[in-house]
């Protein structure tokens, strides 16, 4: 199997050669025998390169005889039209041709974080997203970047590495982290993993002694995913503060995906910009692409896709949380003012024999949710935000209530139904006692059904529009022209559906003629409708004004913040930038010693049942072809920060670099 | 990573010259995207305005305490001080009621309760004490009597109510089974809410010297303006007798539609008062409707003190469904007839409102939440 790059070129003078580029390990295993020496010294060079924090390549030739070639395309053609066993047929081509490669020498480049990486990660950290690098690069590399973007800290109390090469290595080394994280705790939980066995499907959350980071080895993973040792590796992976998987796998960045989503029943977003990134954008539950240099794949494969890591605290902690406010305000409204409509059905069915006699006016029914009540939920989702985006930036905390599922939940949606059968009472009661045997003031009838359904609808509407002003934080003019302007609709309606016009057009249509101007010019109907939205309305203010008192979400606090900030002009100054107080790792760049084709080539990670569907992976050419070992891997892009004052130096170092490559004898 | 921009698949498409793998940096590269990408500006770039980026001006009302509190205790005094004037207004209204439904046998209606006397009379006295000031009206209540019920008030035909001729002849389905008669003659008005009309009539008598003197009862201006002369309208053509050639009375009806009042064009037919208010079917199972006013001669300002006798003319039969028939005697207010509830209503949630704001506030100054952070 292949993990490199391979091209056919031929030259102007008509020679044909075989370029291959790849990690230093795939690319030694397919040299000719006469390059051993040239090989320690190109090891050497790109160990260098690579303790630098370049990300290095090998590249390799070989002149191809034109025979030779012909005929072995005549057979790759076969090979590639035939319907069994396809793909296995091709590889052994492929290994035939790339095979007794001659070193050309190796590239090593430098590959900057892009700026605002370690902003993102420790915005997203405070928001409490737990954050797991899955990358292609080795480990030294990974962890230089953990250090850079603020993932790994030298305050870390511990930083473990798990890089064992048997599954006992690796089971012992997960239980040496737990045992240094959670000294008393270890040995029970052990006991309860073997006891449940296969029953268990959720792991609880876990608060470790201190902050420690755990970065684990390509082939160390693919132990620690087997079933056998998969919760084990999870449970200990959640302890830490930080997470850096290195020289994975496109399929293993997949399976640890799977297996976070399978045990914490979390919800996961992948970030990646690569084509080996697609496997994991695909299952977790949000796949975001960085549309950059490395193809589209990623990005086509993804949910949101954008140019920049740092956009991701911005879809997060902006829109996200927005999106998330508002969707579930919009449903607890849409709940609440349909059940409110509802339930009034009920309770008039105990006073008129259960007969199914409709509250309201039919023409009522149909339009409440159409019109009178559509647009100001509409406004309120489209435009409703608690805090703006500069103070969701400066307290990403105000990201946790959507972890937890505060907003809409059982028991937010029971809270609803109770509070909407509240209503209901209110809204059928209070006019079935203020119409009880009352009249007009000329003597006259007005506790009929159609005043009585008039003055219900009146009073629902009402109340189900205080209430969506009392949910709304955030009055544009446009909300407060919906919430009018529906209000203003409703009468405009009612009037014309009541009037003698309509009446004589389709008499049978609109039997309510004349019910809004014979029971809305009495006192007593209006008083009835301010009672009955008033008395809707205050229980919840109420509720709501000594629960802020009382027990104050994050919410109430920062929009209490918000307040304060206002009332004192100068607003508060943006969150100066954080820099790492170390200076001594190297702030920006990665290598790409070697890649994980051992692993592959291996077929190691290929023994263990797959978790993830196979379906979701796209089949292109060569098995996992589609994932090329392109090196670069999710959770961050390698950019540096310019305003490092170690970036001269380095800039000098990888050209000293280049120059070495370029001076190098073939 | 390669110049020309095109994807690279590992081994695969070989005839394909690749010319300048590495000639392009990745840097350069960048570089050069950056510079392709600032030239040709996205077509799907959003506006950079207030609306499209979430920016809009807004007002953004928090449930602060220097809201909360004195807003309640300005409903609550306002709803205290409404409360008051409505319970007052309320109390001043007078209203007699006189159960007529001859449950009892001391009642003196009891004759008259067996569903198979017909054309029975009874005669009720009562005692004014003190003036009962006009305009007085007349009201028939009924209990326990279901008017809301959904297939009861569809029952109707109103292309019929309204004149159509079409539906004289053919009823709508909903009036079935009063939509025809057994010889398949069609019934007008059609359905069970016009065939059940109330028909006890009364004759209220002022005792005057132990003489009675009929006390003269308006039996216009009781129905809604609208009913009478937009929603229901008589078949054009007079007499109208000629309209309802080849149909018959409701069932229950003693006299067709046409003979309701013979004195009166305006009060004849399907815009006859009494049959409006009847029409006008009631929310709730216990409900009064207007039967007469009393606004002629000396009556305008009221009935005086002293005795009066009722006659009733009893014929709508209620204890088969364990009904109630009353008389209602009652003048109204700026806010209409007796209604004590809703003052009520309006003192308790004035005073729940003041309460709550003391209890808000004592909550506010205890309990007030940490500034810090």
């Amino acid at each position: 199997m292949c993990t490199c790059l391979c091209k056919t070129v031929r030259s102007p003078e008509g020679k044909l050669s075989l370029y291959c580029k790849g990690a230093d390990t795939i690319i030694y295993e397919k040299l000719h025998q006469s390059c051993k020496k040239l090989m320690d010294v190109t090891t050497e060079h790109l160990n260098e390169f690579a303790g630098e924090g370049l990300r290095t390549l090998a590249l390799a030739y070989k002149d191809l005889d034109e025979e030779y070639f012909s005929q072995w395309k005549q057979r790759h053609h076969e090979a590639s039209t035939t319907l069994e066993d396809k793909e296995s047929k091709l590889d052994e081509l492929y290994e035939e041709i790339e095979k007794d490669l001659l070193l050309l020498g190796a590239t090593a480049i430098e590959d900057k974080l892009q700026d605002g990486v370690p902003q993102t990660i420790e915005q997203l950290a405070k928001a409490d997203i737990k954050i797991w690098v899955l990358t292609g690069d080795k480990q030294e590399t990974a962890e230089n970047i953990g250090y850079s973007c603020n993932l790994l800290r030298e305050e870390m109390n511990e930083i473990f590495i798990i890089s064992g090469h048997s599954p006992e290595d690796v089971r012992q080394e997960l239980r040496n982290a737990q045992n240094s994280m959670k000294p008393n705790g270890a040995v029970n939980s052990l006991l309860l993993f073997e006891d449940m066995g296969k029953h268990v499907n959720l792991i609880k959350d876990e608060v470790a002694d201190g902050e420690y980071g755990l970065v684990i080895n390509g082939h160390s993973l693919a132990y620690a995913l087997e079933s056998s040792m998969e919760l084990e590796f999870l449970r200990t992976a959640c302890l830490c503060k930080a997470v850096i998987c290195c020289r994975v796998t496109p399929l293993q960045k997949a399976q640890v995906v799977e297996l976070v989503k399978k045990y914490k029943k979390a919800v996961t977003l992948a970030i990646g910009d690569g084509a080996n990134d697609v496997s994991m954008i695909k299952v977790a539950h949000i796949g975001v692409g960085i549309s950059g240099q490395e193809g589209m794949q990623a990005v086509l494969s993804s949910d949101y896709s954008f140019a920049q890591f740092r956009f991701l605290q911005r879809l997060l902690l902006v829109h996200g949380r927005w999106s998330y406010l508002r969707m579930c305000k919009f449903l607890r409204y849409f709940f609440y003012k349909n059940f409110t409509f509802t339930f009034v059905h009920f309770w008039f069915g105990f006073f008129c024999g259960f007969s199914a006699q409709t509250v309201y006016d039919e023409w009522f029914i149909t339009l409440y949710n159409l019109m009178y009540t559509a647009l100001p939920v509409l406004g309120m989702s489209l435009f409703d935000q608690d805090v703006d985006e500069m103070w969701s930036f400066q307290h990403p905390q105000l990201y946790i209530p959507g972890q937890l599922n505060l907003y809409f939940s059982k028991r937010a949606f029971f809270k609803c139904a109770i509070h909407s059968c509240y209503c209901s009472l209110v809204l059928f009661f209070i006019p079935y006692a203020a119409l009880q045997d009352t009249v007009r003031d000329d003597g006259k009838d007005v506790a009929d059904y159609q005043s009585f359904a008039l003055l219900t609808q009146t009073c629902l509407l009402f109340a189900v529009s205080i209430q969506l002003g009392l949910e709304m934080s955030y009055w544009t003019a446009v909300n407060t022209f919906f919430v009018l302007g529906s209000l203003a609709m409703y009468f405009a309606v009612t009037f014309t559906m009541y009037s003698n016009g309509m009446f004589l057009i389709v008499p049978s249509a609109f039997p309510f003629i004349g019910t809004a101007r014979n029971s809305l010019n009495q006192p007593n109907v209006w008083l009835t409708i301010i009672l009955t939205s008033i008395l809707c309305v205050l229980p919840m203010v109420t509720y709501r004004f000594l629960l802020i008192q009382l027990c104050p979400t994050i919410n109430d606090k920062v929009m209490f913040k918000v307040r304060q900030a206002r009332a004192t002009p100068p607003p508060p100054p943006r969150r100066t930038r954080i820099r790492r107080t170390s200076s001594r790792r190297s702030g920006y760049a990665f290598s790409h010693a070697q890649g994980y084709g051992d692993l592959v080539t291996s077929g190691r990670f290929l023994r263990r049942p797959a978790i993830s569907r196979p379906s979701s992976f796209p089949q292109v050419g060569r098995a996992t072809t589609g994932f090329s070992p392109m090196g670069r891997s999710a959770g961050y892009s390698p950019t540096g920060r310019p305003q490092n004052a170690k970036v001269q130096d380095v800039e000098v170092t990888s050209l000293q670099m280049y120059r070495t490559i370029t001076d190098r004898p073939l | 990573m390669t110049g020309k921009g095109e994807l690279l698949h590992p081994g695969k498409d070989l005839s394909v010259l690749l010319t300048s793998l590495f000639l392009c940096s990745p840097a350069d590269c960048a570089i050069k995207a950056m510079m392709k990408h600032e030239q040709e500006e996205s077509p799907n770039r959003p506006d950079n305005t207030a609306f499209t980026q979430q920016r809009l001006p807004a007002w953004q009302p928090i449930l602060s305490a220097g809201i909360v509190i004195p807003g309640f205790v300005l409903i609550g005094l306002v709803f205290i001080g409404v409360g008051v004037g409505l319970f007052i207004t309320s109390r001043d209204v007078q209203v007699l009621e006189l159960d007529y439904t001859g449950a009892v046998a001391t009642d003196p209606c009891y004759k008259c309760s067996d569903p198979n006397i017909k054309n029975c009379e009874c005669t009720m006295e009562f005692h004014l004490d003190t003036l009962f000031k006009g305009p007085v009206f007349i009201y028939y209540g009924l209990t326990n009597y279901f008017q809301n019920q959904r297939k009861y008030g569809i029952s109707r035909d109103d292309n019929q109510l309204y004149g159509d001729l079409d539906s004289f002849k053919s009823p709508a389905s909903e009036c079935s089974p009063y939509n025809y008669d057994g010889k398949n003659k069609s019934i007008v008005p059609c359905g069970s809410l016009a065939n059940s009309m109330f028909n006890d009539t009364f004759r209220l008598y002022r005792m005057v010297n132990g003489s009675k003197k009929e006390v003269p009862l308006n039996g216009k201006g009781i129905a809604w303006w609208t009913d009478q002369n937009v929603k229901y309208r008589n078949p054009s053509g007079t007499p109208l007798i000629n309209a309802f050639n080849g149909t018959v009375k409701p069932i229950n009806w003693p006299k067709a539609a046409y003979e309701l009042d013979t004195t009166d064009v305006y009060n004849n037919g399907f815009i006859n008062q009494d049959f409006l208010v009847w029409m006008r079917r009631a929310a709730l199972p216990d409900f009064r409707k207007l039967y007469r006013r009393i606004t002629k001669d000396e009556y305008q300002a009221g009935l005086p003190a002293g005795n009066y006798s009722l006659e009733i003319s009893y014929n709508y039969p209620v204890l088969s469904f364990k009904g109630k028939k009353k008389l209602v005697l009652s003048n109204v207010s700026w806010m209409g007839g007796k209604n004590d509830f809703l003052g009520i209503a309006y003192l308790v949630v004035g005073s729940l409102c003041v309460i709550m704001s003391i209890v808000m506030l004592i909550v506010y100054a205890k309990f007030k939440f940490p500034e810090e952070d």
